[in-house]
Order: structure tokens, then sequence, then C-alpha cells
């Protein structure tokens, strides 16, 4: 059995040892980003394992461990972390778990200590947590965020944005249900099987070629496209906005409701971390270090992100995304640059891409009493319905007290003012009756 | 023929109109959780008239899409089906208000169409209605002819029910009359549906009331149209406003569903209920009756020494446990044996209740027992002690483990659920160690589970007995009553049973005692030795529960009802026999019998803080004046104050205004983090030859003068206020106002990091985005990032060349002197701070560090909690006083928050000092303290000191502060004495 090893501060740290013997958790997120982020970790010699557990006893264990005020994902996180421990099998002297951590001034900064409370209390403080941050906080002898690392994890973010836009433009218009979601899973195994070529696989003109290859899958999935969806937009707290443990399947249930589900990737968050660092200077003065990791990760970002938006364009039938510059200019009289905490201005800017995109319905979700999304997103519906009328947005609150049937009245309410804007953009309603005027929520 | 159903969270309504849309049958009834059947049973009704004709049907309402989705027939939503019914019965209407069970909804038909409906925390609603009702110990509709009776109105809250409880608990508790509080119930509903959901937009025109509560009760009605200002005709009651919804659903099938025989629909409804539930269950409470009649066996066998009652003669103790809800009372024999018990609700007079129980007690025992000695304790304890003159009053938690400790000597855990309270507290070394008090959020009590079963037709014994053999308890999880409606409407939709949904509620108020108000992981955390008491432990299904998820087997006397009043009388006993020669004073014979009692109630005009004086007089001069803050009103002289740091910072703060009018009069809000900057920006602008003009003193009527742009209810109330505030800015006229974004903090070195919360950091943001009125003035909300002086100086000087054309050396100057006043403001605070704890340490008074946030030195924040602290002859200093005093103490958290790391520091300072407590003020809704609370009760508790914290909201519920704080000093003593 591995030793434990202290840091100065006491702090339990994942060795080189343990590297060898021990299985790393960590929470999924999204679906088809962090499996290849799974295979990312494996192929540097980490025994990762991503959680994809989803039940009720999940936010119960969450319960338990964590103060209850505090915010949802915590608790969902974290409960999904103890129920693995607990019930997944593992012997819990051979597992570390993993967690990012990002540094801000939100709360969701602290999940990596309320996990470490939880593991004491639970009599687990044996299970070493390791931080994935790019902020060089907390390191560990057994583990290393290497530059090739970074570089694969960005790939497997970029893929997956990429795999993901197309999935939902695809899934409501497929002719053969099942054929879009066979497609986004022979992608991501076969990308999983790429990143096994090592270095070639991240090689610049590869990427392109498998972005290009991607792009004339998707579109050459048989659909009937001649009756377009309701669009919704879903944006918000990164975890419930993405993570179907978080957000009470939000997606499956649009799907039901027969809508298309617009759901802006990761890759923006990305850069939006690595822009605050930049927009701090401008804001506060102090020493600017222009070649940081996080200057070199964003112009990493911001090429992909160009590969991406001109692969998909060539392909009519889809929307492609905007870029990341663009949606930073979206923002602008809206809230300042230095709005960074959480989501911060990314989230408004979000919401005002779609809407400046066509998707003018838009699901806002948040857990209860998130603090940055008071102002980023509850605080800024008013002058974005001020401003561009035509927006339909609905803020919904998650949390382990909310139930899902007051969340989909409410999303309900927004399709139905949805499909009624719909109907008046295509006046081919009889004759005579009266036009109505969309309602707004 | 078209039929419109809507099925709503408490009632199905179901109307059938035919193609001239005249309607031909109505029905509103209470589905009493029996959705599917009971709307199949309505239908049945119409099978003459329908029998074999096609029929469109669509169904709405917030429990309907389950039953549509399984009867697979159309669904609309709510809102939309209400905006279709309106257009084509009510086309002159330009508002909509429509409350319902759970729901509230605003549409706003003309200039620009919108519609507004209650978040997930819903308040306002029929449900809170019934549960205020349940409150009052009345009807809704015996609660609508009250209010019609109302002289005056109260200032509730109504954001939800649990606020709203706390409000109107201590109003029936000091004498207010029922009358008024029904009325002001009702004009919380209007405050709440005109503050939360009109956001601004006002309600004028021709307004049109739909939903059940709008069409019942007169009284609401009332105030609305008062509250409007709605002259003759402009405010409609259709005389379909019950199911006017439902008529909207008929409209709606008429445009858009299939037709379907009659008898097809019945069938789909019916066969939809056959559908097998979903929800989550739990395994069953009791296996078998074998298994229940051990376990009610156990139990019995916790019961006071037996006496036989009808053959005793001699001295008496009498215990009254005033309640917030209930009153109980019991008298005992020396020995601690029991004579007489008495538990009832106090029907908003607990004067009366025991009065006539005093009567109750002579009429049973004449002369042949003698009450020598009586003690009161609860939420009452003050009227009721000097109502009738009892010898002791104590503080409940006091109370508790006096009685917990006649049934086991060893007790190191008590757990009480009352009506209101949930209150657990740890032993050690024959002291009380730790209480924990359920908060405002999670109070999913006793009163709770009785409301629900009320609701569903039944009363609270019958109702739990139910729960106790349910084969499947539905898991309700653990949460505070509004959402626990909206679980349980979910389970109904489900199929679940009244017995599974009963058994579900009992598990719940376990669950939620554990996780949320103990928060344990563990049992072995709360004890070896736990006894259960409170009202609520002598239902079965939670007793059992409780031991359940315990996995432990508890102590729950046979009066596990009355164990305040238990614990009072042999307080009283142990208090009379310790003084030899001890005579009661209690009213007895005569004076009893010339004991009167009426009550009233005015407003002190002593001080900014208008207390709510009820003034209750007892016959002759005898009187007791509640709801006081201070002792102003009670006619005695001004108590020499004790030092008290809060209100020697607000007052230096407010001084902080005026100046030299060369440049303008610039506005600087009195929210969040000026409270800490003002002296930083006071200096900043009069340097630059600006008048600074603060926001007035905060108030309630500030509050609701900025109600209507906030955008996120479930922000913390310093954040709210400030709403408020911008609004009173922009009626003085000043020329800008100034309110900088603040991500960073000045860096004290004490964290890892020197934030503001995203709060604090971004809401000048927020203001600028929903305060539609600031474009009458210029609001100014820089970056500013006071850590950097440098970048800081030079982005002020760009900044106010920029847009007030002021030399950058000016600006630099300016910005310069403001950095020096803001550090002799801090060392300011150190000295008074230093002075006064040498103070009190020369006339020996303990000290509190009453910790909090620089704003929660607003007395409309903390409403006047620091002075009341003060009055129990304390010295109260603040957490910035001491913060530097301590090394940085060792924190298991990120300790990135400039504030957050003041408070470890001052817990860290305070462990060090043995005069000193420390008591942490949190804002409800403060998602950061949900982090700091934790981290501040280890620091404390793991060096032996008592962690005592208070949840402060809009609320100001000071009762139950009091009762914390006097638990605290009971606890500190007896530590000092053990």
């Amino acid at each position: 059995m591995a030793q434990l090893m202290y840091d100065k501060g006491g702090r339990l740290l994942f060795t080189e040892e343990m590297r060898q013997e021990y299985t790393i958790l960590f929470p999924q997120m999204l679906p088809i980003h962090f499996t290849m982020l799974e295979k990312v970790f494996r192929l540097h010699g980490y025994n990762a394992v991503m959680l994809t557990t989803n039940h009720n006893g999940i936010a119960q264990e969450g319960l338990k461990y964590v103060h209850n005020d505090t915010c949802y994902p915590a608790l969902l996180v974290i409960g999904q972390m103890m129920d693995a421990i607990k019930n997944g099998g593992y012997d819990p002297h051979k597992i570390a778990l993993m967690i990012t951590q990002t540094g801000g001034g939100c709360r969701a900064s602290n999940y990596i200590h309320l996990l470490r409370k939880a593991l004491q209390r639970a009599g687990y403080e044996y299970i070493p947590v390791i931080s994935l941050n790019l902020s060089g906080m907390e390191k560990n002898p057994g583990f290393k965020l290497s530059l090739p690392m970074i570089l694969q994890i960005v790939h497997g973010i970029v893929y997956g944005d990429l795999i993901m836009n197309l999935a939902n433009q695809c899934r409501p218009y497929e002719l053969h249900k099942g054929d879009t979601d066979a497609l986004v899973k022979r992608w991501t195994e076969d990308l999983v099987k790429d990143f096994e070529r090592g270095f070639r696989a991240f090689r610049h003109k590869h990427a392109r070629d498998v972005m290009r290859r991607i792009c004339a899958d998707f579109a050459s999935i048989p659909m009937d496209r001649s009756e377009p969806r309701v669009r919704v937009g879903v944006v918000g707290e990164i975890y419930v906005k993405y993570s179907p443990l978080g957000n009470n399947n939000l997606e499956a249930f649009l799907q039901s409701e027969d809508c298309e589900t617009v759901v802006p990737g990761v890759l923006d968050f990305a850069m939006f971390k690595c822009d605050n660092r930049s927009e701090d200077h401008k804001l506060y003065g102090g020493r600017f270090a222009a070649y940081t990791v996080s200057n070199l990760l964003k112009k990493v970002c911001r090429r992909y992100q160009n590969d991406l938006i001109e692969m998909i364009g060539h392909h009519d039938i889809f929307r492609k995304p905007c870029t990341f510059d663009h949606l930073k200019t979206l923002v602008k009289g809206y809230l300042g640059y230095g709005n960074k905490m959480g989501e911060g201005w990314l989230l408004t800017g979000e919401m005002l891409e779609l809407i400046d995109s066509g998707t003018h319905n838009i699901v806002c979700t948040q857990p209860f009493g998130c603090l940055p999304n008071h102002v980023a997103g509850k605080g800024m519906v008013r002058p974005i319905k001020q401003r561009l009328p035509h927006a339909n947005i609905v803020c919904i609150d998650y949390d382990p007290g909310a139930t899902r049937i007051n969340q989909e009245n409410r999303i309900k309410l927004m399709l139905a003012n949805a499909r009624m804007q719909a109907k008046k953009a295509t006046p081919s309603v009889a004759a005579g009756e009266k036009e109505k005027e969309p309602l707004s929520v | 023929m078209r039929i419109g159903i809507d099925i709503g969270s408490t009632t199905v309504k179901v109307v059938l109109v035919d193609n001239d849309d005249r309607v031909l049958f109505r029905s509103y009834e209470r589905h009493m959780s029996r959705v599917r059947e009971k709307t199949a049973e309505v239908l049945r009704r119409l099978t003459d008239m329908l029998c074999g004709q096609s029929v469109q049907v669509a169904i709405t309402g917030s429990a309907g899409l389950g039953v549509a989705k399984a009867a697979e027939l159309e669904f609309v939503q709510e809102v939309f089906a209400t905006a279709g019914a309106v257009e084509r019965f009510r086309p002159e209407t330009d508002v909509v208000v429509e409350l319902g069970g759970e729901d509230a909804k605003i549409i706003f038909l003309t200039g620009g169409l919108e519609e507004r409906m209650n978040g997930s925390c819903a308040g306002g609603t029929g449900a809170f209605i019934d549960q205020m009702a349940t409150l009052l110990d009345v009807t809704p509709t015996e609660m609508d002819v009250l209010a019609q009776k109302h002289e005056r109105l109260y200032s509730i809250a109504s954001r939800c029910g649990v606020f709203a409880k706390t409000d109107i608990q201590p109003l029936l508790n000091q004498g207010a009359r029922k009358e008024d509080v029904a009325a002001s119930i009702f004009q919380a509903v209007v405050n709440q549906t005109i503050a939360g959901l009109a956001q601004g937009r006002e309600i004028k025109g021709t307004v049109l009331f739909l939903g059940g509560p709008l069409f019942f009760f007169r009284g609401l009605q009332d105030r609305f149209v008062k509250t409007l200002k709605l002259k003759n005709g402009q405010a409609v009651f259709p005389e379909d406003g019950d199911v006017f919804v439902a008529l909207g659903a008929a409209c709606y099938a008429g445009d858009h569903s299939r037709s379907i025989v009659f008898e097809d629909l019945l069938a789909r409804i019916e066969d939809a209920s056959e559908k097998s539930e979903t929800t989550n269950t739990l395994p069953p409470l009791f296996e078998s009756q074998e298994e229940y009649a051990a376990f009610s066996k156990r139990h019995a066998a916790n019961c006071p020494p037996p006496i036989d009652v009808q053959a005793y003669t001699g001295d008496a103790y009498l215990g009254v446990d005033a309640g917030s809800t209930t009153t109980k009372l019991v008298l005992i024999t020396p020995e601690g044996g029991l004579l007489y018990s008495y538990y009832a609700s106090n029907k908003g007079n607990p004067v009366a209740v025991v009065h006539e129980q005093l009567y109750e007690i002579h009429r049973a025992f004449g002369d042949r027992v003698r009450i020598v000695g009586s003690a009161v304790t609860g939420y009452g304890e003050d009227l009721i002690r000097h109502a009738f003159s009892m010898d002791e009053g104590l503080v409940e938690t006091v109370a508790h483990y006096r009685a917990a400790r006649h049934f086991n000597p060893d007790v190191d855990f008590i757990i009480d659920i009352g009506g209101q309270d949930m209150k657990c507290f740890k032993i050690r070394d024959g002291a009380i160690d730790s209480i924990l008090l359920n908060e405002a959020c999670s109070s999913g009590c006793g009163s709770f589970i009785e409301t629900f079963a009320k609701a569903l037709g039944y009363d609270i014994a019958e109702f739990s007995q139910l729960g106790l053999f349910a084969e499947r308890p539905v898991d309700l999880g653990s949460r505070c009553t509004v959402f626990m409606n909206s679980s349980v409407k979910q389970a109904q939709k489900e199929g679940a049973g009244v017995e599974d949904i009963s058994a579900g509620l009992s598990v719940s108020i376990v669950k939620n005692a554990i996780y949320k108000v103990i928060r344990a992981a563990d049992p072995s955390e709360l004890g070896q030795h736990i006894v259960v008491q409170g009202g609520t432990f002598l239902n079965d299904a939670v007793l059992r529960s409780f031991e359940t998820e315990l996995g432990i087997e508890v102590i729950r006397p046979t009066i596990a009802g009355v164990m305040g009043a238990y614990g009072a009388a042999l307080y009283a006993r142990d208090a009379m026999t310790r003084e030899k020669g001890r005579v009661s004073t209690m009213l007895s014979g005569e004076a009893l019998d010339a004991f009167t009692y009426s009550a009233s109630t005015t407003r002190c005009g002593l001080c900014g803080n208008r207390c709510q004086l009820t003034i209750n007089r007892f016959g002759g001069d005898r009187k007791y004046i509640a709801g006081n803050r201070c002792e102003r009103p009670l006619g005695k002289e001004k108590k020499t104050d004790t030092d008290n740091l809060f209100t020697w910072k607000y007052h230096y703060l407010r001084s902080l205004h005026g100046g030299e009018n060369r440049r303008g009069r610039i506005g600087l809000p009195m929210v969040l983090n000026m409270y800490e900057m003002l002296p930083f920006w006071h200096t900043f602008f009069t340097k630059l030859g600006y008048e600074v003009v603060l926001s007035p003193e905060s108030d309630r009527e500030l509050y609701v003068s900025g109600q209507y742009t906030i955008p996120s209810d479930t922000a913390c109330y310093p954040a709210k206020l400030a709403h408020g505030h911008i609004e009173k800015l922009i009626d003085s006229g000043v020329d800008a106002i100034f309110y900088p974004c603040m991500p960073y903090n000045f860096d004290e070195e004490q964290g890892d990091n020197h934030y503001n919360c995203p709060v604090v950091a971004y809401y000048p943001e927020l203001l600028a985005a929903n305060v539609g009125r600031l474009s009458e003035t210029t609001f100014w909300t820089p970056y500013c990032g006071v850590h950097r002086p440098k970048g800081l100086s030079s982005r002020l000087s760009a900044f106010f060349k920029e847009h007030a054309g002021i030399p950058s050396s000016e600006v630099k100057a300016a910005v310069r002197a403001a950095y020096k006043a803001y550090e002799s403001y801090k060392a300011a605070v150190r000295s008074e701070g230093e002075a006064m704890i040498a103070r009190a340490r020369a006339e020996h008074r303990p000290i509190v560090v009453l910790a909090g946030r620089p704003y929660h030195i607003d007395p409309e924040i903390n409403h006047g909690i620091h002075e009341m602290i003060a009055s129990f002859g304390l010295t109260v200093i603040t957490e910035d006083a001491v913060s530097d005093l301590a090394q940085r103490p060792t924190v298991h958290v990120l300790n990135q928050w400039m504030y957050h790391s003041r408070l470890y520091n001052a817990a860290a300072y305070v462990t060090t000092q043995s005069d000193m407590q420390l008591i942490q003020l949190v804002s409800f809704g403060c998602g950061i303290d949900a982090i700091t609370t934790d981290e501040v009760r280890r620091i404390l508790e793991e060096n032996g000191k008592l962690y005592t914290q208070l949840k402060i909201d809009e609320i100001h519920n000071l009762g139950a502060v009091r009762i914390r704080i006097r638990s605290m000093l009971a606890a500190s003593k007896a530590r000092e004495n053990g």
C-alpha cells in the first residue's frame, strides 16, 4: 500500500507511488467531453475513471456531508464521489479523487475543500484529492498537468464541442431515430482510439482533418429539415447547464418537447477564464506577463475555435457558432469585463449570442441562490428584454428541493410563448384570426 | 362541446361549454391529493349529459401535465389558457392577477404583453393563506370574515410561509387582535404579488382577478382594490373567477383538440390512474403489528414516577411552557410525579389559556394541593410571567435540559421538535454545550405536518397513524416547507396514496432535523444517550423514522409533549427549595378572580426604530409592554448604555457626508461594502470638491420603495436593500451616484486571497441594469481595485478626466488622501474596540464579538440585535476590532474573501480570551456563509468556546434571537460554574 505523504500545510499528497496503484475518480459533467478527458489521463499513465452514476441517493449523500446552503453542484459532485467510495466497489485505500478548481471569487473554488471536509467526516481522510487547475494551486508529486496534456485536453474540448453542437442540430430532424446518437458514440470511440496514437493525433493538420470528417459524417445523416423545430438555448452555471444529473435531464425534456436545443460549448468558458487575467491587468494594473500559460492556451483555443467554425461553415444546413471575440463584444453595455466570478459576463454573452443568432428562447439554469448568477443571469434578463424584445428567457433554479414538475411547468410556459412567436413569424395561420402579440415570460 | 380541466395543486376545476361559449357545467373541488380519481369522479357526473357525444378536451394546471400525458390528452400551459380566455370573454382587461394554490401569476395585456409567474420560492398563494389560517386556528373562510373587521394592519413578510409565521407568531403571542392579523395576512399576499411579480410594472386600468383565493375571500379582494387604488369598475372579480383557467382550457380545446367520444375520455382518465408510480419510495416504517407493539411498549416505560392523583395531598409546583403555537402546563409533586398536564393550541391567546387552566387546576384539586412554586418558559415567557406573577422564568433550552436529565441523568443529546421550533443541544459535563436551532428556512416542524394533514382533510393524529403501516412511504427528501409542498404535489401526480405521503412527511421531518439542523453525517456524532421530546415526537411515525435513520434506540418520555413545562416545574421546585422561606408570588384566589386581560398596540416614538409595542393590561394598574427593543418605552430611566461598537461605527460612518459643493453633489448609497469603503470615498470626493450625499438610513419603507426592481428574490437582504437606497438617492436629486464594482478588496494579508463576494462585487451592475429610474441621473460604477493603489490611482484619474474633466493630479492627490482616511478609520475602530474591551474588563462585563460583515451594522439589517445583546449587560464589539490581534488560524477551506478572513481571525482571537464570546451574524441567502459558518464553529469549538449563529433576514423576530442569546449566556455561565 502506498505511503501517505503530506505537504507542509498538512495536505495529503498524491504521490508517484499512488499513481502506480491508485484509481483516480472524477465526476462527469459533459458525457462526450469527459469521456475523452478520461482517455487523455489514461494515456499519461493515470488510471482515471469518470463517474457516471445518476440516482436519487447522490443528492442525499451530498446533503449528509455538505452544508445544505452550499450550491447544488457541490452537493451533487461530492455526493456522487461519496456514493462511489461507499458503493462503487473500489478499495477505498486505492483510490484518489480529482476535481477541478478554478480559483475565482465564486464559491466553486471551495469545492475541493468541502470535499476534503466530507472525506474527513466520513472517515476517509486517507483518500487524496487532486486539484485540476491551471493556476498552479496545490501541486502533487504524482500528478502533473504537462503542456502536452493540456493541449490534449483542449483537443478533447474542441472535439466535444463540435460533436455536441452538430448532434444537437441533427437529432430533432433525423429520419431514423437514433442515427445521431449512434454517430456520437462512434466518433467518441474513434477519437479515443485516435488519441492512442499519441502525439501524431494532436497535430494541427490532423485535427483539422478530423473536424472535417466529423462535420461531413453528421451532415450525411438522413434528415428531414422541412419543419423547423423551436430552438431553445441552454445557458447558466456551468455544472447545472451541462450535467444531466444537475439539471434533471433538461436536454431530454426539451427533446421530448420537440425542441432543438442549442448548448454553447466549453471552449468559450476556457477562453473566458484565460481572458480574465488580461482583463484584470487592464482594470487594476500590476505587472503583466504576456507569455503565461493562460495566454498561450487562449491562443490555442482561438485557433481551434476558428477551425471549428470554418469546418461547420462548409455545410449550409448547420448554423455555425460565433467566435469568442465576437461574443465578448456583444456584452458591451450590459456588464463590465471585470465581472468574472463564476461564469461572469460570459453567461450574459451567451444569452446575447443566442438571441443574436436567432435562438430567442433560452433556459437560464442556475443552482438555487447562485451568487454570480444573481447579477450575470437573473439580473441581466430585464435589460436584455428591454433592448431585444423578442427574447424569451426563463430562469430555472436547481436544488435538491426543487421539483421537476415546477421546473417543467415554467419551461412549458416559455415554450408556449416560443411556439406563438414562431407562428407569428410564419403567418400561415387561418386568415382573419387576430394576430396575437407574443407573450414573453 | 368542449371540456376544460384545470388540475391545480389543491383543486380540480372542470367546465363544460357549448359551441357558443355558454357554460353548461362547472365544478371547483379540492382533490385531496387524489388527482386522477377526483377528475374522473367529476367527469362521471357529466355522463347523462354527454353520453355518446363527441367532445374536445384540454387539460391545464400545474398537476395536470402528468394526467394529460398519461391519458394522451391535449395539455395547455395555464398562463396560456388564461390569456386565451381573457381575450375571448374579457377583452377590455388590462391586467390579469391570478392566485392559485401554489402559483401566482400576473399577465399584462395592454402596453406590451408580458406575463410573470412566481419562482421556486413561492409565497403569497392559496397554500400560504391556508397555512396562515391554520396558524390562527380558524378555517380560511373564518379568517376572511375576521379580516373584514380589521382596524389596523401589521407588516408581515409573505415571501414564504415560514417567514410569515415568524412575523405572525410574536404578534399573536403579544396579544395582537386576530382580525388585524388576518387582514395583515391578506395585505402580505397583496404586497408579495405587487413586489414579487409586477416588479416595477404598474398594475393599472381594468384588472381581472382570478383563481380560488381571489374568488372566495372578500378580505383579500378588498386589500387588492385598496392597495392598487382601483376605482369602481376597474377591479373585476368575474363570476367564473374560480374556474376561469379551466374555461381557457376549454377555449383552447375548441381550437386545438381532436374530438373524442365522451366515454373514451372517461376511460382514458380512469385508465390513467392505473398507471404505476415512479416516485422514489422508502421501506415501510413497521413491517408488522407485533413490531409496532414492541416499539410502543419500550417507549411507554419512560414515564414520570407514578402517583395516585386522586389521593394526593400536599405541595405542588407549576410549570408553564408558553410555546409559539401551543401552551403546555404541568403540575407536579416535589418528587416529580405528574398531577396534571395540559397541552393545547394557545389559540393566539396564551394568557386566556393559562388563566383558564389555573381555574381548572383549582376545580380539580380544591385545597388539597397547594402551588408553592411556579416557573414559565417559552416564547410567551415574559407575558405569562408578568400576567400571573410567576416565580421564575427560564429560557426553553434550560427547561428542556432540566426535564431530560430527569429521565436520563447521563443524557448527552436532546432534540425537541415542537410546532415551530426545532431545538437540539449537546450536553457536555452537565452543561449545555452547543445549541442548534432551526433556521428560518428549514423549519419543517410539527405545524407543517399538521397543515398538510388538514389540507388533505385529516386531523393530525389520524393522519400520522395512517403512515405507520404505509407500504411504500414516499421519499420526499429533506427540504423547506414550500418545496415540500411541490414534492408532495409531484408524488400525488405520480399516484402516491395518503398513507405513503403521511409516512414520507414523517421521514422528511426527521431527515430535515438530522441533515439540515443537526447536520450529522453519522449518528455517533450526536451522542450515546439521546432524549427526544416535543409534541412532534409523540407522533410514532416520526419517532420510528428517527430511530431508523440513526440506527439507535432513543428515549421518548411519555410526556414528550410537555417536557418544557415539566422542566420548568422542576426548575421552580429547585429554585424554591434552594431558598429557604421563599414564598410563591403567583396569583391565586381573589387576585386570580380579579384578573382581566386586554391588549392594545401602539408605535413607540422614542427613537428611529419605531418599535411596534403591544401593551398588555392585566387589571388594576398591572401592565406589560412587549415588542420593545430597549427599556425606553417602559418609562424607566434610560439605562446607562453599555459600550457598543456597532452603534459607534454606525454613527461614525453616518457622519461622513457634506463638504463644499464646487463640482456638484455626489450620492453614495449606504449599502453593502460602502459600510467599509465610506471613509475612503468620502475623503476622495470631498477632496475633489464634491458635496457627499449619503442615502438615508435604511428602514422598511425604504426597502419597499425599491422592492419592485429586484430581479433575484433569493439574493441576501443587504443586497436587496440597495434598490431602495438608489431610489432615495435619485429622489434627492444628486448630480451623480457613485457605486463602484469591487471584485477585490484591500489585502489585509489574512487570507489566501482578498476577494469580495460576487454579490458585493457586482451588485452595482445589477442596479444599473434593473433600476429604470437611474436614467434620471448619472450612475458611475467603475471597476476599482483598492488592492493596487497605483493601478487604482491611474484608473480613477482616467475615469474622472473622461467623465468630469478633473485633472489627474487632483484625482491622484484625492486617492492618496482617501487611502490615509481609510487607514485612520481602521485605526479608530481598533482603538475604540480596545478601549471598550478595557472598560468592560474594569467593570467585569462579559464581551461579545458580534461578527458579520461591515454592512451588518445597518440597524435595518441587524434589527437591533446588538442593542438587545447589550441590554443583557454585555459589551458588544465588531469583528474588525479584533481581527488583526490573532495569528491567522489554519482553516480547511479556501480563505479567499477578505471580510470572511476577518471572521476566522476574530474567532481565533476570541478563543484566547476567557471573557469573550463570539456570535456570528449570518444574512439569509448568503452563500459564502454556508462555508464560513462551519469553519468559525470549528475554530471556536475546538478551543472549548460556544458557537452561536444568528440568521437574519428582512423579518425581525427578536424572540428567537433572545432565546439563543439567553441560552448562550446560560450555557457559558454553567460552564464557568461547572
